[in-house]
């Protein structure tokens, strides 16, 4: 943390010499410290997956949830603070009810990226905010069909096959890119997903965690909704039994 | 000289005519003119509009109807349109007046429950949620004097309950085993009660059908503003079903021996 | 009279009360015009466009008050461009309907404008929107509008058959509309037509003076010239 002392890194509206914004680095740092978010864009669908870690026993079971819904046929992930979370996923929503109202039709999962895009960078221009500390999983199927994006601090989003974000992410990228996530399909993908997110946790020997799970395909009508209890616990099953023949 | 008694102690206008031959009946009006008065006149009037929408009680839930004309004044300008729309998958909305109104209500209700599905918290809007939000919206509308031109019926099935109630452009709602809108709370509400009233949970949906059925035929014979095409929802524990377009059987030919119109034989 | 007569034009307003049309065929849509453009009964314009571009492949037919229509295909036009550089491709025909309509919807006090909007777009293909005056939106197969058009409900509903191709569908367009401005006061002139299908826009124009002919025989006032009238036989009433 050569930055620290220096003075570059008290405002997101100062540069360092070299061109830095610290501030926007530090709140990359953020993102590292979460449970790792993955989603898989596969043939007919996207599933996002989340380790949630729990930071106490005294939690509710599904409180604080990380996955979120846009709009019928879109949803997101987060990794980061839980609160910047919730406001980007807020506009999130807003930006898709405004499409709506506009052109009256389903907004596509890239112009809602677009827009949220613009909306998490101009908190990296003003001495006054603080960037957002997450990058945010956005996955959808719409008219072009299935969509996967990730938008991080800076602003900056890119569309990809396969995306991870936290503090597994390197771990859970290598795994995604040996799947064949072209060929697969969402019942697939939800497997797959719960077994990387027990290998990356598994890996980085934290505490207690809830695996979140949703997906978009032809199985939920396109709509993003919560993985079912019973491709849930199918899936979390099979996950316990990979990484025990794994530690073999 | 102002010769007319009734304008005496007004606002005078002399440059107006002060010694008018008008007789009493056009006399001259010299009180200001409000140049504003006209401009900004909210209440609008229903320009392609639909009719009449039926529904009953019956055994398993609701059904609704209504056919699937937009008319423009008295022109069957738009023959094939739908005015049972599905809100959720426990609520049909049925609308007779301004469709342009309705096709609104229908976009900011669609909001709504993109809103409540986001939410993710394992609630849904039911009909009476439903009903009740649009009473609101209405009343709300009317009390800016910009109404929303509309007739409404609301039916549904939720947790075991069926629930069917009206709310029209005032804002006015009341509930009943038979309800209609328009020229069908002249028409066919009456039959409809005769039929229903008392048996709303021994009707199976097969009578209840029949019963929904007659008054639509009924309704196309007396009202000049419908169409022998319309449609006819079901509300029950299994969710909504909206048929698709149904044709009314009519009969006439009781009217080929018909002559004249009095006296007449031939 | 308790509300507000809609037709009512603001004193002295151009009107263009006016025929027009649009219907889809397979591989696209025809959208036609009269030309024909009036403040009372004077012609303000007697070769008007009515056919008004607001993207490549999305065209709409004005009719109503030209100031109010004019106005919103601009901001159509308008928000259209900046839908198709910020989404990279161009707007669906529902798209741009969706805009006249909320705006026709949104301001229905103050517009007089009846918009029929047609056009082809890759999702799917050709279609025809109908924006009447409150404000409604209406897909249909094909569409009449204007004051000409009530004229000529039942000519297009005895003929229209779904499965024409190109130039039975112009046929169509161009005999309607000549019989709506033979019929019609307010509309007349030349007949403008557009053929919008994926490969492009192609104009046609039928000039007044080459319209498609219709009944033209003599409505009969006198008797008919060269034909012996026959001497009326009046048998006296016998009076017993």
């Amino acid at each position: 943390m050569t930055s620290i002392g220096t003075g570059y890194d008290l405002s997101a509206s100062t540069y360092s010499p070299d061109g830095r914004i610290f501030q926007v680095e530090y709140a990359n740092k953020a993102v590292e410290n979460s449970g790792t978010a993955i989603g898989l864009k596969v043939k007919d669908g996207v599933v996002l997956a989340v380790e949630k870690l729990v930071h106490s026993k005294l939690l509710v079971p599904g409180a604080n949830r990380r996955i979120q819904t846009v709009d019928r046929h879109i949803g997101l992930a987060t990794a980061g603070l839980p609160a910047d979370g919730r406001t980007v996923a807020s506009r999130a929503r807003d930006e898709a009810a405004n499409f709506r109202d506009v052109y009256r039709s389903p907004p596509t999962l890239k112009t809602v990226a677009d827009r949220l895009g613009h909306f998490v960078q101009m908190y990296t221009l003003y001495s006054s905010v603080r960037p957002f500390g997450i990058s945010t999983i956005l996955g959808a199927v719409d008219k072009d069909g299935p969509a996967l994006y990730v938008i991080e601090p800076s602003g900056v989003f890119f569309g990809y096959h396969g995306a991870a974000v936290g503090k597994g992410r390197q771990l859970a990228k290598t795994e995604l890119e040996k799947l064949k996530l072209s060929e697969l399909t969402a019942r697939e993908a939800v497997i797959e997903a719960a077994r990387i997110i027990y290998l990356v946790h598994e890996d980085a020997k934290e505490k207690e965690f809830e695996l979140e799970m949703s997906w978009i395909g032809p199985e939920t009508n396109n709509q993003h909704v919560a993985v079912p209890q019973d491709l849930f616990n199918e899936a979390e099953a099979k996950a316990r039994e990979a990484l025990v023949s794994g530690l073999e | 000289m102002d010769h007319f008694p009734l304008n005496w102690g007004r606002p005078r206008n002399d440059a107006v005519d002060s010694y008018s031959t008008y007789p009493i009946t056009q006399r001259p009006n010299h009180a200001p003119k409000d140049a504003f008065s006209a401009g900004i006149q909210h209440t609008q009037q229903p320009i392609v509009t639909g009719t009449s929408v039926l529904a009953i009680k019956f055994k398993d839930g609701i059904m609704m109807a209504a056919d699937n004309l937009a008319s423009y004044g008295s022109l069957a300008r738009f023959r094939d349109i739908q005015r049972l729309h599905a809100v959720g998958e426990h609520t049909v909305l049925g609308a007779g007046g301004d469709m342009s109104d309705f096709q609104y209500i229908q976009s900011i209700l669609d909001e709504l429950m993109i809103d409540e599905f986001a939410a993710g918290d394992g609630h849904a809007l039911g009909p009476a949620e439903v009903h009740n939000y649009l009473s609101e919206l209405m009343y709300a509308r009317r009390s800016k004097m910009n109404p929303l031109w509309n007739a409404m019926l609301v039916g549904g099935f939720k947790d075991g309950q069926r629930f069917l109630a009206y709310v029209d452009m005032l804002g006015t709602t009341y509930s009943a085993s038979t309800l209609a809108t328009g020229y069908g709370a002249h028409i066919a509400q009456p039959l409809l009660r005769r039929a229903v009233e008392g048996r709303e949970d021994t009707l199976d949906e097969e009578e209840a059908r029949k019963i929904i059925e007659q008054s639509m035929k009924v309704l196309f014979y007396r009202d000049a503003r419908s169409l022998d095409k319309y449609q006819i929802a079901t509300i029950t524990a299994a969710g909504v079903h909206i048929s698709d377009s149904l044709q009314i059987e009519t009969s006439w030919s009781f009217a080929e021996g018909l002559r004249g119109y009095g006296a007449q034989t031939q | 009279m308790d509300h507000i007569d809609f037709q009512q034009l603001k004193s002295g307003e151009v009107n263009l009360g006016t025929s027009i049309m649009a219907v889809q065929f397979a591989d696209g849509v025809v959208i036609g015009a009269d030309s024909r453009t009036t403040t009372g009964s004077y012609i303000a314009n007697r070769v008007t466009d009515k056919l008004t571009h607001v993207h490549d492949r999305v065209y709409c037919c004005r009719s109503g008050s030209a100031a109010d229509t004019q106005a919103v295909a601009d901001i159509v036009h308008y928000y259209l461009q900046l839908y198709s550089q910020s989404s990279g491709a161009p707007p669906p025909v529902h798209t741009a309907a969706s805009l006249f309509q909320k705006l026709c919807y949104e301001n229905k006090d103050a517009l007089s404008a009846g918009i029929i909007v047609a056009g082809w777009d890759k999702e799917i293909g050709p279609s025809v929107y109908n924006i009447p005056l409150g404000g409604g939106l209406f897909r249909q197969p094909w569409a009449i509008g204007g004051s000409g058009s009530t004229y000529v409900y039942g000519y297009c509903d005895a003929t229209y058959q779904e499965g024409w191709g190109r130039d039975e569908t112009i046929n169509f367009v161009k005999n309607t509309l000549a019989l709506a401005m033979s019929r019609d006061g307010s509309s007349g002139g030349v007949i403008r037509m557009c053929v919008i299908t994926e490969g492009g826009v192609e104009r046609l124009f039928v000039p007044g003076n080459e319209l498609p002919k219709f009944w033209q025989g003599t409505e009969v006032l006198s008797p008919v010239k060269g034909k012996a009238v026959p001497e009326p036989q009046v048998v006296p009433m016998t009076v017993e």
